[in-house]
């Protein structure tokens, strides 16, 4: 059954539904409306949880790393400065095999302080292990909440994760969506079996120290799980589609590719606005198509490779910079053809909220059609 | 000693294994020793980084037998505060005790403590306190006491040492109602044993700083670490007392010594006797104890001849 609500609204919703014993965060536009409504749900007892009212988006991750550790289901959420203050402690609970899931309401980075959207935080984090799955809509977004935890607890896996949906665009759109009922929720998803936990009848020693002899072969068990964590995500997306009828079963979804000559590529909530164009590009007789990619990490660079293997140019829509490199998507697109003779442009495009229409879209293919690219798009050159 | 089970056996539990690499004569290591005897095998314990958890934990080897936990520097009181409201969800009965360095307590870790204590989770932070960044080479910390040289506030031509004075993180603890504040030295084992049991079995955030001397940070002969920790209570600038409800309730009395006794004793303080000696400064250390003495009414009184 559809029902008319917010993005965040909804997210409470289904994490209520997953059932985490452990929840903490700090309040962050624009995320905070999650963690008001969880607060409230377990104000009401909605929620079998304990809720941290922790001092520090810091504390908030710690926090969920040893509840975690000590045999919980955890939840969080954050943004931008948030997700920055949490730099190191991602790393940690990565490197620690914590199966955490976390929101991400996409936001900008200060400086300049900005509260809108792109998604330069997430992806600032692309080095950290964390699994990144990103939600065109609120209901992609709900349904990855369940998806993140299943692949996350995998015991094959055993990695963080982000949900990650476009702030203000998603968080505070509303949009009808429908959310599963506790009972189909628990068929899902199982109830949280940690592969090891702190326990007084069992000790074990949690986040030693490792000399040159060993770190490496930790790194490497990281990146071997990321690697893994494509076939547990096409597994669980495949069983979550049997099952909701909505499926996910795979890491990147083509829009109109099959005889196009021109591909955009994008992640998030702007492949609506892409998707739109298209249609209208095709109506004007224009072969053009969309691949969004839904996981970021593990980048899915052999499926990017084979879904475009048909187009002659690429244009990649990045709501991101590597300041002094290019946008990171774009980056790995390129990595991704490298050798196939397929023309590649990236194009730097809404960043800190700068909003984006269909005729945007259609000018960046356009641009990527005349062979300009790797640049700004929508620069109000006026106030350089 | 009859063995009970497992490392316990009537003297206590003997959970932290020889064989771990701290240096000989570690005041920090016989932290670690005593404080499992207090916890036994129901415990939890979180470390921050720092020499503890460095020397006790290369991976393969660990010398902990309790479950223990290290995630970062200055995030143990957070990883505690969610074991512990995991553990309470799940109905489960291990105390939750943190060990950590006074770099991680008294700088960079306040934060994190500070919410913990104001949230009030069932939790021990014990703060093992060698008065220095030792892990790094010998840095001074919230924690270092006034004119100690170090690697950040070496003596120098125009410098007596660290210009500032040691950091009051009992008082601030209690202050954020603490039900169980206390400090102890590993000179004193038995009452820090004692002040464990007390502090996990107390309800609520509890804090113990322990002093514990550090040979190589110090600069004293690793056979002395004892006497050292002793001399420091002797001379009134480390005092043993309990706060309870923010209330001081025991202090150990001592015939006071001289503050000199133990300053010449430390290479950290050498540069107040050699190549002159700084009277100064000396009167200034022992203003210091004196003040800890009148604060905390250590000072045994003398009799009366006529008694």
């Amino acid at each position: 059954m559809l029902e008319f609500m917010e993005g965040s609204h909804a997210v409470a919703e289904i994490v209520k539904r997953c059932r985490p014993q452990v929840i903490a965060a700090y309040p962050i536009t624009p995320q905070t409306h999650i963690v008001e409504d969880l607060a409230q749900m377990v104000a009401n007892c909605e929620i079998d949880a304990e809720y941290i009212t922790v001092e520090s988006e810091f504390s908030a991750l710690s926090a969920c790393l040893g509840a975690s550790a000590a045999g919980s289901r955890v939840y969080s959420a954050t943004t931008s400065q948030g997700l920055a203050l949490m730099f190191e402690v991602c790393f940690n609970a990565a490197g620690m095999r914590q199966p955490i899931v976390m929101t991400i309401a996409n936001r900008s980075l200060g400086a300049p302080l900005s509260i809108w959207n792109d998604q330069q935080d997430s992806i600032s984090l692309r080095d950290s292990g964390w699994l990144q799955f990103y939600a065109e809509d609120n209901q992609e977004t709900v349904d990855l909440h369940m998806i993140a935890y299943k692949v996350c607890e995998d015991h094959d896996i055993l990695l963080p994760a982000f949900v990650c949906f476009d702030g203000f665009i998603l968080s505070h759109t509303y949009e009808p969506v429908a959310i599963p009922t506790q009972e189909e929720v628990d068929a899902y998803l199982p109830a949280f079996n940690p592969y090891q936990r702190l326990d007084a009848e069992n000790p074990l020693s949690f986040g030693m120290y490792a000399t040159p002899e060993y770190y490496m072969e930790f790194r490497y068990e990281v990146d071997r799980a990321q690697q893994r964590a494509k076939d547990a995500f096409i597994k669980a997306g495949r069983e979550f589609g049997e099952q909701f009828g909505r499926d996910y079963s795979a890491l990147v979804e083509g829009y109109r590719l099959e005889d196009a000559d021109t591909a955009l590529v994008a992640m998030g909530s702007i492949c609506g606005t892409a998707k739109d164009a298209i249609d209208e590009m095709r109506d004007a007789g224009k072969k053009v198509g969309l691949l969004k990619i839904r996981t970021f990490r593990p980048f899915p660079a052999q499926e990017i490779a084979a879904a475009l293997s048909g187009v002659s140019t690429v244009a990649v829509l990045d709501k991101n910079i590597s300041l002094g490199s290019g946008g990171a998507v774009g980056t790995e697109v390129k990595a991704a053809l490298y050798g196939s003779g397929i023309s590649v442009y990236d194009y730097i495009i809404a960043l800190g909220g700068r909003d984006v229409r269909k005729r945007d879209i259609a000018a960046v293919v356009d641009l990527a059609e005349k062979g300009e690219g790797d640049m700004f798009y929508g620069l109000r050159t006026e106030v350089l | 000693m009859a063995e009970v089970e497992g490392g316990c056996a009537e003297g206590g539990c003997e959970l932290f294994s020889a064989g771990h690499r701290a240096c000989g004569g570690c005041g920090p290591a016989l932290a670690a020793r005593l404080l499992l005897k207090a916890t036994g095998k129901n415990a939890i314990l979180v470390a921050s980084t720092g020499c503890m958890e460095v020397f006790s934990t290369p991976y393969p080897e660990t010398a902990w037998g309790v479950p223990w936990i290290h995630s970062l520097f200055e995030n143990a009181a957070a990883v505690a505060s969610g074991i512990e409201a995991s553990l309470k969800r799940q109905g489960r009965s291990e105390k939750v005790v943190c060990v950590c360095g006074d770099g991680a307590t008294f700088d960079i870790g306040v934060l994190c403590i500070s919410g913990a204590f104001e949230r009030g989770h069932d939790i021990t932070y014990i703060c093992y306190d060698n008065e220095a960044y030792m892990n790094t080479g010998i840095q001074r910390s919230g924690a270092t006491p006034y004119g100690a040289s170090t690697t950040t506030s070496p003596a120098g031509s125009c410098s007596l040492g660290n210009i500032h004075r040691k950091k009051d993180m009992p008082a601030i603890l209690a202050a954020h109602g603490a039900p169980y504040v206390a400090t102890a030295s590993i000179a004193y084992p038995n009452d820090f044993v004692q002040k464990v049991e007390r502090a996990i079995n107390t309800p609520g955030p509890c804090y113990i700083q322990v002093h514990t001397p550090c040979c190589t940070g110090w600069g004293f002969e690793a056979g002395e670490t004892l006497a050292m920790g002793k001399l420091a209570i002797e001379t009134g600038l480390w005092v043993n007392y309990e706060m309870v409800n923010g209330v001081v309730e025991k202090a150990k009395k001592v015939r006071r010594k001289p503050v000199e006794e133990y300053l010449a004793k430390q290479k950290r303080f050498r540069h107040l006797f050699k190549p002159t000696r700084q009277d100064d400064m000396i009167a200034q250390i022992q203003a210091i104890a004196d003040a800890n003495a009148e604060r905390f009414g250590i000072d045994i009184k003398r009799k009366e001849s006529s008694e």
